[in-house]
């Protein structure tokens, strides 16, 4: 008999709280457009906030929403921001390819090193020591933390202890930006071809005893090309909005002593002015005195 | 006299090897003045002093050659009567050129210092001594070298009761501390007495290890009758010389998180800054030089020095003689100081003292292993922070939650954690790391 109540109670039990939750599903449903799961599907999930959103769902809410375009994604390839754009009935819009810029030329072959650093092999911790030991106060430390925070393996560091960035790797994330304790990376617009790599503020030639290929504010870039370079803090400014051209842009370089400023082509790279000096030395690293 | 030996003292720190006795004994001797002398416009915490001489212009010794710019500024005076070369970048300790002043000294002069109008301790009012101490450039010569007047002015709201004096100079190697409490003593206790009357506080406590029982006594046996000054005599511990660990051995008073001895009723001056408050304001002069301990193991003649603010490193070091084999400089003591990139920095006032080691003593890269957990770092924290934890973060860079979570900002790099780690983790670096970049971010918005 006590078997039967027991049956009867649960068995009751279950009925009711599955009647409710029946109800409530049908009564408090939120109907989710379910090309945002799909779009989500079609998004790389790397997370990287790139687009400007947080984190690819957010996108692709925003895509569906029509409040961003397929273009946004700087992670995906072609194909897959094509596929989207498909899916959802919208041209891909303009692709804005943006990647991280370094303003510094200084490797070890050409800036020196004034004090050995021995401590932890960051440039984070480095720079709180004097710096970081480097003749060039504003220049690369080379110890890589930039290389190591990207998560694309889009920065190597090269022979010279600089890092290189491997643009079709770049999803312009940001993150070498935020690490850099020196704030040598910037994000540019790959049309900004007429780039200064160069930080250093001091003013003369006698900042060539720390760095064979910095800026000494000499104001030649500015005087040849006055309408997209302008110095300021004994650098030269490039207004990029002016949209300056290969014309333009290799006039800027052309007499440019140190080659701090270059014109970086597409497939040779950084180009420098024809009267830049050229690198003479070979081992700035054995230099290094305390 | 009240001892304090028997208090309780902080929790936590550590006890490394101090290596005073050295200097302890030497006397404070009197400085040459160098060639050229080098003098940088932002020596203390806060905005620069503006320059206020040309170039090509003669100064006298303690003439103002700069003025405070704003509340948290103050001026800058010559160290040598001489002709203003340049006003011109100059090195500074950060690595960084810093704009500053070269002066050349006159060989022949006699250096008589400049004074201005006196500050009489009788008559002038609680903020006329406020605003002489601001003209005169003093700054906490602990080697914060923050505005001293600054800590004066303290809301109303906040009722201040007691002036914690600080001796303890619990940095190893370092004596200036020490040789200034016994070679002046009555400048200290006139300066005690501006302080008091600035502050309006009718109790002063100075604080020192056990490792000065001399200077204890020694300011015992003079302190005058009318004085209410206490003397702390306290176990020999670092970081004691942390004003929120002084605070808490003396008075058993404990700084909350991001607070300032200003919450628990205290304000903590240092006592070469009071010293040097008491034999300039009666003379009307500005700080124009200060006591420093040149020592190590690679110099030859060790020892405490009044030198004049703004005398390069190089010449210091020449005069008093280094071995060939020179290998690391230290600015400040071996644990709170810094490692030098280069000798041509000057002497500026919060510099307490240089440390230079042979090449073969200087410190060798160690190899770093993973942590392992033993928790010697928590235990030697003063602050009661989880440095392994944050260690750990520091690595795998979540900065964000280093501050959010662990009191990274409370941290004060007396880098008792890293002195202690076995497996030889740059742990107070990386904590140094992580906040230049949360400061980084913060200000990029």
């Amino acid at each position: 008999m006590s078997e039967l109540v027991a049956v009867a109670v649960l068995g009751g039990l279950t009925a009711l709280l599955a009647t409710v939750l029946i109800v409530a599903s049908r009564k408090l449903a939120v109907d989710e457009d379910p090309r945002i799961d799909i779009v989500e599907g079609l998004l790389p999930s790397s997370n990287c906030g790139a687009c400007g959103f947080p984190g690819c769902r957010a996108f692709a809410e925003a895509l569906v929403g029509l409040a961003a375009a397929p273009s946004g994604c700087t992670v995906s390839d072609d194909a897959g921001r094509q596929a989207i754009a498909d899916l959802l009935g919208v041209s891909v819009g303009q692709a804005r390819k943006v990647v991280a810029r370094l303003a510094c030329a200084g490797g070890d072959n050409v800036a020196r090193v004034r004090a050995g650093y021995q401590g932890a092999r960051s440039c984070l911790a480095a720079a709180q020591v004097a710096g970081g030991g480097k003749d060039c106060f504003w220049g690369c430390l080379g110890h890589g933390d930039c290389a190591r925070v990207c998560e694309f393996d889009a920065i190597v560091m090269d022979a010279h202890a600089l890092p290189v960035v491997l643009e079709e790797r770049c999803t312009a994330c940001g993150d070498c930006v935020d690490i850099c304790p020196k704030d040598l990376f910037s994000l540019q617009d790959t049309a900004n071809r007429l780039w200064v790599r160069c930080r250093n503020e001091a003013f003369g030639d006698g900042v060539l005893e720390g760095c064979e290929v910095a800026c000494t504010a000499c104001g030649r870039c500015a005087a040849d090309a006055p309408a997209v370079v302008r110095m300021e803090h004994n650098l030269p400014r490039v207004d990029y909005a002016a949209h300056p051209g290969e014309a333009t842009g290799r006039a800027a370089i052309e007499r440019c002593p140190t080659g701090a400023i270059v014109w970086v082509d597409e497939t040779l790279g950084d180009i420098k002015g024809g009267q830049a000096a050229r690198v003479v030395r070979q081992s700035a690293r054995r230099e290094a005195t305390t | 006299m009240r001892s304090t030996t028997d208090s309780a003292g902080f929790a936590h720190g550590v006890h490394p090897p101090m290596h005073k006795d050295e200097t302890a004994g030497a006397p404070i001797r009197q400085f040459p003045f160098a060639p050229v002398m080098v003098v940088p416009l932002a020596q203390h915490f806060g905005r620069p002093s503006r320059a206020i001489v040309r170039e090509g212009q003669e100064v006298q010794r303690g003439q103002c050659l700069a003025e405070a710019d704003g509340e948290v500024s103050v001026a800058t005076h010559a160290p040598a009567s001489g002709v203003v070369q340049r006003i011109d970048l100059v090195p500074g300790i950060a690595g960084r050129m810093v704009p500053g002043i070269y002066l050349k000294p006159f060989p022949g002069s006699t250096q008589e210092v400049a004074a201005g109008p006196a500050c009489d301790l009788d008559t002038a009012s609680p903020e006329e001594i406020i605003a002489a101490i601001q003209r005169a450039g003093i700054v906490g010569l602990g080697g914060a070298a923050f505005p001293t007047h600054v800590k004066l002015r303290f809301p109303p709201d906040k009722p201040v009761d007691t002036l914690v004096i600080n001796g303890v100079e619990c940095e190893p190697y370092l004596t200036t501390d020490h040789r200034v409490m016994l070679e002046q003593r009555d400048d200290v206790f006139t300066g005690i007495r501006y302080l008091m009357k600035a502050t309006g506080v009718a109790r002063a406590i100075v604080g020192v290890e056990a490792n000065k029982a001399d200077v204890a006594r020694a300011l015992a046996d003079a302190l005058p009758a009318d004085l209410p000054v206490e003397i702390g005599v306290l176990p020999v511990k670092y970081p004691q010389g942390a004003e929120k660990m002084l605070l808490k051995a003396l008075l058993d008073r404990e700084v909350p998180s991001g607070g300032l001895p200003l919450d628990v009723g205290a304000v903590v001056v240092n006592v070469a800054t009071t010293a040097e408050i008491g034999r300039l304001l009666p003379r009307g002069q500005g700080i124009q030089e200060r006591v420093i301990t040149i020592t190590g193991p690679a110099v030859k003649k060790k020892g405490n020095y009044r030198i004049p603010i703004g005398t390069p490193l190089r010449f210091a070091l020449e005069y008093v003689g280094v071995e060939d084999d020179l290998g690391q400089v230290f600015l400040g003591g071996p644990m709170m100081g810094q490692s030098l990139p280069s000798l041509d920095i000057p002497i500026t006032k919060g510099t307490s003292g240089f440390v230079a080691f042979r090449r073969d003593q200087a410190l060798q890269q160690r190899t770093e292993y993973p942590c392992i957990n033993c928790g010697y770092c928590v235990d030697a924290c003063p602050l009661f922070l989880n440095p392994a934890r944050l260690g750990l973060l520091a690595q795998n860079r979540r900065f964000a939650d280093m501050a959010a979570d662990y009191h990274l900002m409370d941290c004060f790099e007396c880098g008792s954690c890293s002195y202690v780690c076995p497996a030889h983790i740059p742990l107070v670096q990386r904590f140094r790391g992580a906040k230049s970049f949360l400061r980084k971010v913060e200000a990029a918005g």
